[in-house]
């Protein structure tokens, strides 16, 4: 059993939660032409062995979409945020 | 040495204290004409067949553990042939077809056991399903049966037909010559064989990177220090990624961790395979008495070959749901594999971008079933430097074409397939 360790709600059971995949990936702009661009965002997978980024969706708690680094080998829990507290650091560093 | 019954009754005269060693161990050479990587069912076959077929016999498998240590020894045996998806119907067909002659093939008894399989159906919708299905399969050229729910409770008796059934069973589709046979067997069998045509397997030799000439890779790192190959094969279902990150490839495929179970010793109950159409569950009975079943991915990306306890509870309730009279029964032991999940389900058998490499890989749930195939295929596309008919749309481009080969329908999600 994995405990994930949820900002708002707490260490909590990997049951109330839902495995939302690469949390590295970003989604290309609409207007993205390329389709090696969208290949690489559909299709291609990093898929590292060791540490990995990774969304958690806490659907049986506060519903708040989670950013957590996750060792593949070990299943080390690490840092745990929120994904929109991510997202604003991604924006902001693009600007 | 062939094995034959004389040859069993002979040793057992003289105590059974002179058999030889199946294969050789020997010594990496320098320099093979071709290099398979994963010591595992798919690439001791590939060895086998690339012997065999296209008299290659300069080639070696490298192992970094020991033959058929990884998932070839980590499944729960399940052979079938039942796919509807062009690019895939033929290929397991070719499979089965493999199956059927494989011990006499081998001179080895991989106990390939054709005790049919049961797909339950659960609404009237899965009925249409499975009917199209079975369609598909018969015009292929695959057995394939529709049998009602009177049918079904005639011959499994044992299924929860009450009132109370979570899943009430319609029906089932029912393919006769699917079955299971011995994983450990089928991995000795190819090695054995495939040694005997002069293949070096090399164990205990782990692949660190890739030798390069320009862009063509021209062999392997190793533990045992480098070796040359005019080609380099990768047969590591669960660690292709990592493998081919290293030779700069990015693949369409997730690592997971999928368990398998074994219960304590029956009498004979089971005397087929089932498949619960309502829960992703399957279960079977092998030669010991062990009930041998499996379910759902763990769920995240995992390259650890332990699973989790949500899995085994999930599983179990999937067991009692579909036979109540296994509540009381004692799981002996349970265990967890690394899959390729692909990001359409299937697998692939393919030249790669970069000269000299070649990759066989995004087996998801199915690689045991197509051993056979797996390795006659990948044989075939590295000796002949072009895919069989069989393995033709089992490519990387699919992807980036668009023309996915989604068996469950699921999209891109691995987990999910």
């Amino acid at each position: 059993m994995l405990r994930l360790h949820c900002p708002i709600c707490g260490p909590r059971d990997e049951t109330e939660f839902t495995y939302g995949g690469d949390a590295t990936l970003v989604r290309p702009a609409m207007e993205e032409r390329s389709s090696e661009v969208w290949l690489a965002y559909v299709f291609q997978r990093e898929n590292p062995r060791g540490p990995h980024r990774e969304y958690w969706h806490h659907h049986l708690g506060c519903r708040q979409w989670l950013v957590v680094e996750r060792n593949t080998l070990t299943h080390e829990i690490g840092e745990t945020r929120l994904a929109r507290e991510v997202a604003d650091l991604v924006s902001e560093a693009a600007e | 040495m062939r094995y034959s019954a004389l040859a069993v009754l002979r040793h057992a005269l003289s105590g059974n204290r002179d058999w030889a060693r199946a294969w050789r161990d020997p010594e990496p050479k320098p320099a093979y004409d071709v290099v398979i990587v994963g010591g595992g069912g798919h690439g001791l076959a590939t060895a086998y067949y690339l012997a065999k077929e296209h008299g290659l016999r300069n080639v070696a498998v490298l192992e970094k553990g020991w033959l058929g240590g990884g998932n070839t020894g980590r499944n729960t045996t399940i052979v079938r042939s039942n796919y509807m998806m062009p690019g895939n119907t033929l290929f397991y067909e070719r499979s089965m077809k493999l199956w059927e002659n494989l011990s006499r093939d081998l001179n080895f008894n991989v106990m390939f056991s054709q005790r049919g399989q049961y797909n339950l159906c659960h609404s009237p919708a899965q009925m249409d399903a499975a009917r199209r299905r079975g369609n598909v399969m018969r015009a292929n050229g695959i057995d394939a049966e529709l049998i009602d729910r009177e049918e079904v409770r005639r011959r499994l008796p044992y299924l929860d037909y009450s009132e109370r059934a979570r899943f009430p069973i319609h029906g089932a589709i029912y393919q006769g010559r699917a079955g299971t046979a011995r994983h450990d067997a089928v991995a000795w069998g190819f090695a054995r064989g495939a040694d005997r045509l002069g293949v070096d397997l090399i164990q205990r030799c782990e692949v660190l990177g890739f030798l390069r000439d320009g862009h063509r890779i021209v062999g392997v790192e190793t533990s045992r220090g480098p070796i040359r190959a005019g080609k380099v094969g990768l047969a590591v279902a669960g660690h292709s990624g990592h493998l081919a990150k290293k030779a700069g490839l990015i693949l369409p495929i997730e690592s997971h961790a999928l368990q398998a179970f074994v219960t304590e010793p029956l009498k004979p109950l089971i005397d087929t395979v089932i498949s619960f159409g309502a829960a992703h569950f399957y279960i079977s009975q092998s030669d010991k008495g062990g009930l041998v079943l499996g379910g759902d991915l763990d769920g995240y990306n995992s390259y650890a070959q332990r699973g989790g306890l949500p899995i085994v509870e999930h599983t179990l309730a999937s067991a009692k749901a579909l036979m109540p009279a296994l509540s009381r029964l004692r799981l002996l032991r349970h265990w967890a594999g690394v899959m390729d999940m692909s990001m359409d389900g299937s697998p692939i058998i393919t030249k790669t971008p970069i000269e000299g490499l070649y990759l066989n890989g995004g087996w998801c749930y199915g690689g045991f079933k197509a051993t056979p195939a797996s390795g006659w295929c990948f044989a075939w596309t590295i000796a002949k430097e072009t895919p069989h008919e069989d393995n033709a749309e089992f490519t990387l481009d699919r992807f980036r074409r668009g023309v996915q080969i989604d068996e469950k329908g699921m999209g891109p999600t691995p987990n999910a397939h």
